[in-house]
């Protein structure tokens, strides 16, 4: 069984049906892509995960233990955190801070510690400080602790976003479009970096991508989504290829053999 | 859906429960402990209803302003009540004018024309300045900061018209038509209270038909529901906007005309109360809905008036009605706690990932 | 940056102009221009009332003048002469309709007094001219003004300013210095019995402006002596003498200032504890509480109902009753907090004002009067005393703001950078992604609804102590309205914004009487402006800064290495 699994899991919001009876399995330390034509219900399916909504039916397991319908805060603590398609830093904080926030689970200090920063407090808040900071570096931000997140370029705040993210120390990682808006050579620099997440820090991530030749390249696994049902999964080679794929994203003329120069992964890559 | 909501609920939820369903309790208490005593005949029942019913026609038209603007902007309008307050003002000058040149009681139809027109306009035309000046540059803003402007341009008219035209309480001139009252059925009611309540139920009729079947009506609707999709499809989403507030000044202004029927007295702090309280019932019915502004309002208006001596006299409170804000207050409170949708909920939802 | 106006430039001049005027007007119909002018800035020259009409229009043809730049220097003055005639031009349209019509019926202020400081003192035809001669030559000042090269015009502005200031603090200034022995009368010499004298004005505008084009001359960048943080470049040593200096010179406030001041002082004071707390509230946790004068109340009514013999058989004294206040107003923090813990932004705000509101009258109710003293209020409440003596003096009770101001802020500082500092801003930023992140909001927001109540609880216990009663009519929402002012125009979050907005909001209008009368139409329209303009405050935390006007104004140029930015006023 895998560090994930999703067992018919389903979610209706009114009459609509967002998600129906999908089933995952995300193995350990490995590279899950999810994609899907827009509104298919990707995001929606990690709102499931991370307890922001609570399926109607279905079950959500992590490592074995049942998460469905837990709050997001418990969510987080069981190990699972993401990042988000619109990038939510928290703007009038820096970069450290941001990332100190992340860590919240771990840290202990309160009210009355704070205020009088005895040694326990100091002690904490510099080897989180410490922590921080070597995750900036990790992701590449070395030197831009104090600066205000809001002023990050771009590309900076995702990989924030990320570094965040990774503070409270997940065994799953849920990475929401983390390349929206990347030119191609930054896009390569993604890439490279979610490979170091899962052979550097053992992390397993599942990812919601467009970029085509993002998801070939470096998933283990593909599952497609369309508007709400799970259409295929398998690795680059099955869904490259597979018909049901081609016809959702480019409609249903497109199947009769189109899409294979699309989706190839280049040399370059 | 049992086992989320069991995991969902906290001991917070629990507290305010059990603390609401107190209060909930002292009031059906109160009220059976009035009623069984007797305190009060049957007469002064409904004379309480009367006054509560008319006070709620005024509170309705002011909501209408509170409501139209937040459906539209998703923003509580604090400068709402300095709208209201704009109108009765400019009433009294125009009512004065009118009567020194001895035209108030002779020809009473043409003057109250007049001072309609004059104080619907005026407080239109702040509700739009307001618009136009503080809450238009800030539309993208982070939503504290429309909420502060909104405070700020609420105490700056307060003072504005203090500085203007002093702090003094300026007389609203009694009109002959309207002295006395009328008995329907053995029931006397105030010509004034009757007014109030027919005017404020044809006025929010009106505004109903504007907004529902007008094409600027439709045009405020889809706003509300969708600004950029409403943009996509050629509405003017400025205009729209502006005419949202014009309109909302308007109902306050001329709630303001019927207020004075009431209470025949304009003050530059005026509007504090009423704005609040329409805002109460604005929430109460459910904000960003006509009708809903109006249930809400009625209401509000009955239980301000009707309460005190129904449920708070029975708890054994003496004065009982100095405490009358402080039902609405509660109210208030109580709403945005328990049901903030209010009665014809309209769920605005919460925007999340 | 805008784009330039499509419209003739000459237009818009003509219309600011024409707006700053209309100001002029409507401040003289507040009423505004009447009551400042019996203070002069310049002896027997320029009174502030008529600063007061002029100054729109000096700063409206600026703003309009820079709006329209570049244009070459005459046209420069030309346009700057001709918003200065427009702004004329509305000032004696309310001259004329004055003359013609009687206005005061309506307006109460538009009265002969009025229009004669409007026509300089003069009959209506000549006053009339003489109007429109000084508004132009206003307009053309602005143009003037503009076409300096920066340093000068920086310097310049400052030095026009600080005239202003000091002429209008005349009273303030000569009352500190009396006791400075021969420094004393240096000081006198500067002064008339209102306002500057001109030689003063001469010295004083002389001298900033001499000092601030020195000190943009510097290349370092601004030097200033309130910069505590630890990365900027200074020794430790002069850091802490600073420090020192600043506390010997408040440990001597009272005795520097006299009585009077003192007493202003300690409103001061008042504010600055309920605003730092405040500051918690909106400023760190980013909940707008429009009834933080509940907290302030529920202070006061505690010390008064334990202290005074009113109520109670055995009254406490005020060291006593002061931990039940504290331990009262936590829990009123909590208990006004879980109602609202699932609400946000708007909602939030009118719920708390509901809250202050139910406060006071119910502190008000004959109902509850047997124990809380109706409108009445309680009387003999206890002051508190060191060992024999009672701190019973405005002086003395300035020790305990002090100590409490000094407390108070200390814990705001370090709760700021400490992980519930974090928390809280989180929880402001983003509440749902915070709450994700494993912060638990309820927690959370009743800490700091208890900790702001904590604070204005304790201002609440010091100002019945110094009263010696307390009364309901003085628990109202304006209360809260002057503290979310102040918070917010001293710099949303900021600490020293706190004491910035406390010392300029809550100590003008006690020492310029007259402002007493229009003080909530300045409040109401600076907050206005602020929020339009700069919303981040006059003071805000050195950080905060950077990202709050971005977000309204085009991006700051930021350097990679040192994560400084230097703001371009670009176009």
């Amino acid at each position: 069984m895998g560090v994930l699994v999703a067992r018919q899991v389903t979610k209706r919001f009114g009459g609509l049906q967002a998600l129906n009876k999908i089933d995952l399995d995300v193995k350990e330390n490995s590279i899950y892509s999810v994609i899907g034509p827009n509104g298919a219900g990707k995001t929606t399916f990690f709102n499931c995960v991370t307890g922001f909504y609570t399926p109607e039916e279905g079950e959500i397991l992590l490592d074995g233990k049942n998460i469905t319908g837990l709050s997001p805060d418990r969510v987080t603590q069981m190990g699972i955190s993401r990042t988000y398609q619109n990038i939510r830093l928290f703007k009038n904080m820096t970069s450290v801070e941001n990332i100190l926030v992340g860590m919240h689970p771990h840290l202990k200090s309160g009210l009355i510690g704070g205020i009088l920063r005895n040694r326990a407090t100091v002690q904490e808040e510099t080897e989180a400080f410490e922590e921080a900071r070597r995750l900036l570096r990790f992701v590449g931000l070395r030197g831009q602790g104090d600066m205000m997140a809001s002023s990050l370029p771009y590309g900076a705040q995702r990989r924030l976003e990320i570094a965040r993210a990774l503070a409270s120390k997940p065994k799953l990682l849920l990475l929401d479009e983390p390349t929206a808006g990347m030119n191609p050579s930054e896009t390569q620099e993604m890439v490279h970096f979610i490979r170091r997440l899962r052979d550097e820090l053992g992390i397993t991530v599942l990812l919601i991508e467009h970029q085509m030749r993002v998801v070939m390249t470096i998933s283990d696994k593909i599952s497609v989504l369309d508007f709400g049902e799970k259409i295929a999964e398998g690795t680059a080679a099955d869904i490259q290829n597979n018909p049901h794929v081609i016809e959702a994203y480019l409609g249903r003329g497109a199947a009769s053999g189109l899409g294979k120069s699309e989706t190839q992964p280049s040399a370059a890559d | 859906m049992l086992r989320t909501w069991r995991q969902r609920i906290t001991l917070t939820d629990v507290v305010i429960w059990i603390i609401g369903l107190a209060i909930a309790a002292m009031v059906v208490f109160g009220s059976i402990k009035t009623i069984a005593l007797g305190k009060y005949d049957t007469a002064t029942w409904i004379n309480l209803t009367i006054t509560g019913l008319a006070l709620g026609g005024v509170y309705a038209l002011i909501a209408l302003g509170y409501t139209l603007v937040y459906g539209i902007l998703r923003m509580i309008n604090f400068a709402h009540s300095e709208v209201f307050m704009s109108g009765p003002f400019t009433a009294v000058f125009a009512a004065d004018a009118l009567n020194a040149a001895g035209l108030w009681n002779t020809n009473p139809i043409l003057s109250l024309l007049i001072v309609i027109l004059v104080s619907a306009g005026v407080s239109s035309s702040i509700a739009l300045l307001l618009e136009r000046i503080a809450y238009r540059p800030l539309r993208n803003a982070p939503r504290l900061v429309p909420l502060i402007t909104a405070i700020g341009a609420s105490f700056f008219l307060q003072y504005a018209f203090r500085g203007f035209f002093g702090s003094s309480l300026k007389g609203y001139p009694e009109m002959s038509i309207f002295q006395g009252f009328w008995t329907i059925a053995g029931i006397r009611i105030f010509r004034t209270q009757a007014t109030v309540i027919i005017g404020a139920f044809i006025l929010m009729l009106i505004i109903y038909a504007i907004v529902q079947r007008t094409k600027i009506g439709k045009a405020m609707r889809s706003v509300s529901e969708d600004k950029e999709a409403a943009a996509l499809m050629g509405i003017n989403v400025d205009r729209t906007i502006a005419t949202t507030f014009a309109l909302g000044g308007a109902a306050a202004g001329m709630a303001g005309i019927l207020y004075l029927l009431l209470f025949p007295v304009a003050h530059f702090y005026m509007g504090f109360f009423p704005g609040l309280k329409a805002f109460t019932s604005a929430v109460l019915g459910g904000i960003g809905n006509v009708p809903g502004a109006f249930l809400g309002a009625m209401v509000l208006g009955l239980l301000e008036s009707v309460g005190p001596s129904l449920f708070l006299d029975g708890l054994g409170i003496p004065a009982a009605y100095q405490l009358k804000d402080a039902i609405a207050f509660t109210i208030l409170v109580f709403i945005l706690i328990f049901r903030p949708s209010g009665i014809l909920g309209e769920r605005l939802t919460q925007t999340k990932v | 940056m805008q784009t330039q106006d499509i419209q003739s430039p000459w237009k818009h001049v003509m219309q600011a102009g024409l707006l700053g005027g209309t100001i002029g007007v409507l401040l003289s119909l507040v009423g505004m221009v009447t009551a400042f002018s019996q203070r002069f800035i310049i002896s027997g020259l320029f009174t502030m009332g008529q600063v007061i009409f002029l100054a729109p229009i000096l700063l409206m043809a600026y703003f309009a003048i820079r709006r329209v730049s570049p244009q070459t220097n005459q046209r420069v003055i030309s346009m700057g002469l001709l918003a200065g005639f427009a702004g004329g031009v509305a000032l004696a349209i309310l001259l004329i309709i004055g003359r013609l019509v009687n206005l005061q019926a309506m307006f109460i202020n538009a009265s002969a007094a009025l229009y004669r400081i409007l026509a300089f003192g003069q009959e209506f035809v000549p006053g009339l001219l003489i109007l429109l001669v000084v508004s132009t030559v206003m307009g053309g000042l602005a143009g003037v003004i503009f076409i300096l090269p920066q340093r000068l015009r920086t310097a310049i502005i400052q030095g026009l300013v600080w005239v202003t200031l000091v002429g209008l603090l005349r009273d303030l200034i000569v009352t500190v210095t009396t006791r400075w022995g021969p420094l004393a009368g240096l000081f006198r010499a500067l002064f008339a019995s209102s306002g500057l004298t001109l030689i003063g004005a001469v010295i004083v505008f002389a001298l900033i402006t001499a000092i601030y084009y020195w000190r943009a001359g510097q290349p370092a960048g601004r030097i200033s002596l309130f910069d505590f943080r630890a990365s900027s470049n200074k020794t430790p040593l002069i850091r802490w003498l600073t420090i020192g200096a600043i506390i010997v010179i408040l440990l001597l406030l009272p005795p520097i200032l006299g009585l009077f001041f003192s007493n202003i002082l300690n409103v001061v004071m008042m504010y600055m504890l309920m605003g730092l707390g405040l500051n918690i509230v909106v400023g760190f946790a980013g909940l707008l509480d429009l009834g933080y004068v509940a907290f302030f109340a529920i202070g006061a009514y505690t010390m008064g109902v334990l202290t005074s013999p009113e109520l109670n058989a055995n009254p406490m004294t005020y060291w006593q009753a002061l931990p039940f206040a504290v331990i009262v107003c936590v829990v009123a923090g909590v208990i006004l907090g879980l109602p609202v813990l699932k609400m946000r932004g708007d909602y939030l705000a009118i719920v708390t004002l509901g809250f202050g509101e139910i406060v006071r009258l119910l502190a008000l109710s004959d109902w509850l009067r047997p124990w809380l003293g109706g409108s009445q209020g309680i009387q003999l409440i206890a002051q508190p005393s060191l060992g024999n003596q009672i701190l019973n003096t405005q002086q003395e009770l300035y020790y305990l703001f002090l100590i409490g101001v000094g407390i108070v802020a200390f814990i705001a500082w370090r709760l700021r950078d400490s992980r519930v500092g974090r928390t809280w801003m989180a929880l402001r930023e983003d509440e749902d992604v915070a709450v994700a992140m494993g912060i638990n909001h309820v927690t959370t927001k009743l800490m700091a609804f208890a900790t702001g109540a904590l604070f204005s609880g304790i201002a609440g216990t010091i100002f019945a102590a110094q009263l010696q009663s307390v009364y309901p009519h003085s628990m109202n929402f304006l209360v809260s309205i002057n503290v979310l002012s102040l918070i917010i125009i001293g710099g949303m979050g900021s600490i020293p914004g706190v004491f910035v907005g406390a010392l300029v909001l809550m100590g003008l209008p006690e020492l310029l009487r007259e402002f007493a009368e229009f003080r909530y139409l300045v409040y109401g329209a600076l907050l206005m402006a602020m929020m339009l303009i700069r919303p981040e405050g006059l003071w805000p935390e050195a950080r905060r800064r950077l990202e709050l006007h971005e977000s309204i104004e085009p991006t700051a140029a930021v350097h990679p290495e040192s994560g400084v930015a230097t703001e371009q006023t670009g176009t």
